[in-house]
């Protein structure tokens, strides 16, 4: 269970995260959605340690993972599995040797194991042939594919995706949501998905967490926010222009 | 008046911080390297784009400094009629100075510029955030290698760029303007002592330090976008330019 606690997080004075309170359950999928610049990425990345907040406790798993040095925190990451937005894949590997790099590099499986272990994987993401490419020559879909089995491959029991369908067509961000929900059934981790597919995201996730200008809005199941009487929820998730959120 | 020593305080408390910042990724380069040191085809990689790739650049470099010192040697020492001390004039400038300095400035250039592109590329598309989501130490796999790579193939280059221009010496003073070969070679000999060859390996050990650490340092902390990279590029480049220049000042007043 990840647990955010009165975080605060500026950036050269610009507060991004304000006293931001976020529970994510266990075992459960959760989407952080709200308008561009509201803190959702910058809220994933305290969540893996990858940016320190000002002030407040980021707890996984009972431990507040704020204080932890380096190799600390790279025990706690061991759980932790990330697609990045932009899938950031090793550009100088190929596509195998992308997914296989955490292997090689964590474990002492043999070549073999390896290679059959990311087939399997790259399979599972209904990735074939691709081996030998490298990460320029894929399209965005299949990027973010190749980065889901990196990050799938080791187990981990959180992953957390940052926006993984943004910039896809309809049909690939249909399929990315369906292998989401079917690796979720199979393996059962912690997910939370920082996303602007809405209401698409309301099928597929467990909670939902809204955040604006850096503190959560509204939490709750897909139908209480669906059903919520704020005002700016409402008019963020139908996506209409008139109402009390201004964005330009 | 209080605003502009505000701003100057300012100014010297961020440059001794970023000092700072520059002298501890050193170290944790340097303490990644002996406790967990890179696959030693990661460090192979490094020492051929560092190192052989560079070869080319030495060589071309190398053999027109040597031209231009057999010529400019010749006609001064001509006028003090000691013609034959040119080869010793060439290899002292060559070995004590000109080697290391010129072969660190040209790996600055070629793969110092890339080494900071290639780390920036990485630091803006997330591939470093995703190196330590793995809890991999982004260290052992992109700066320690490189840090490595440098100190082994500098000194070596600088050896070749010696060589090379010794032998651009001996192409214009001897071929071209009539110099007796065996003064030529004779007095090298009898004027280049150890000690210099030593100082001009030190020198070029520490000048692979400075270009790896200040071109991956800039790269490890490349803004935003591709604006971002371009500038840490160039700021690299200047940088490690720079301080090969003042280092070397400094190193030759200890040295000589």
């Amino acid at each position: 269970m990840i647990k955010m606690i009165d975080v605060k997080k500026a950036f050269n004075g610009q507060v991004v995260l304000d006293g931001l309170n976020l529970e994510i359950p266990e075992g459960r999928i959760t989407a952080v959605i709200g308008p561009s610049g509201c803190g959702k990425s910058v809220l994933m990345k305290h969540m893996i340690g990858l940016l320190k907040p000002d002030s407040g406790q980021v707890i996984v798993d009972g431990e507040d993972i704020v204080p932890l040095g380096r190799n600390q925190l790279n025990r706690v990451r061991e759980k932790f599995g990330m697609l990045f937005q932009g899938a950031a894949l090793f550009d100088s590997m190929t596509v195998f040797e992308n997914v296989a790099f955490p292997l090689e590099e964590k474990t002492s499986l043999s070549r073999a194991r390896i290679r059959d272990r990311v087939h399997e994987a790259l399979e599972h993401v209904g990735l074939r042939g691709v081996d030998e490419k490298y990460p320029d020559e894929l399209s965005g879909g299949m990027k973010k594919r190749v980065g889901l089995a990196r990050a799938l491959l080791l187990n981990p029991r959180i992953i957390l995706f940052d926006e993984p369908t943004t910039g896809l067509d309809p049909i690939i961000c249909k399929a990315i949501h369906r292998l989401i929900q079917e690796t979720h059934a199979r393996f059962g981790f912690t997910a939370v998905i920082v996303t602007h597919e809405v209401p698409e995201i309301f099928t597929l996730c467990d909670y939902v967490a809204m955040l604006l200008d850096g503190k959560v809005l509204a939490a709750g199941t897909p139908g209480e926010i669906q059903r919520s009487a704020d005002p700016r929820v409402i008019q963020f998730i139908r996506g209409e222009l008139e109402g009390p959120l201004h964005f330009i | 008046m209080r605003a502009i020593v505000e701003k100057l305080g300012a100014l010297t408390l961020g440059l001794v911080r970023e000092m700072g910042h520059m002298l501890n990724f050193l170290l944790y380069a340097l303490y990644i390297i002996v406790r967990s040191p890179a696959k030693p085809f990661h460090t192979l990689k490094q020492i051929h784009f560092i190192g052989a790739k560079s070869f080319f650049v030495i060589f071309l470099t190398a053999s027109f400094t040597g031209m231009v010192l057999g010529l400019q040697g010749y006609y001064t020492l001509a006028k003090f009629g000691s013609e034959g001390m040119l080869g010793s004039v060439v290899a002292l400038s060559l070995i004590r100075e000109l080697g290391p300095v010129l072969s660190a400035l040209m790996v600055t250039g070629r793969a110092g510029s890339a080494i900071t592109a290639e780390i920036g590329i990485m630091r803006i598309s997330e591939q470093i955030d995703a190196l330590h989501t793995m809890a991999l130490e982004p260290f052992k796999y992109l700066i320690s290698p490189k840090l490595l790579a440098a100190l082994i193939v500098l000194p070596l280059l600088c050896s070749i760029f010696d060589v090379v221009g010794v032998y651009g010496g001996y192409l214009v003073g001897v071929k071209l303007l009539g110099v007796n070969p065996g003064a030529y070679f004779h007095e090298m000999e009898k004027s280049v002592e150890w000690k210099d060859v030593y100082s001009g390996i030190v020198k070029s050990l520490s000048f692979g330090v400075i270009i790896a650490w200040i071109c991956c340092y800039k790269g490890y902390h490349a803004g935003h976008g591709a604006e971002g990279v371009s500038r840490a590029t160039t700021a690299a480049v200047v940088m490690s330019s720079v301080l090969i220049l003042i280092w070397d000042y400094f190193l030759t007043s200890v040295l000589l």
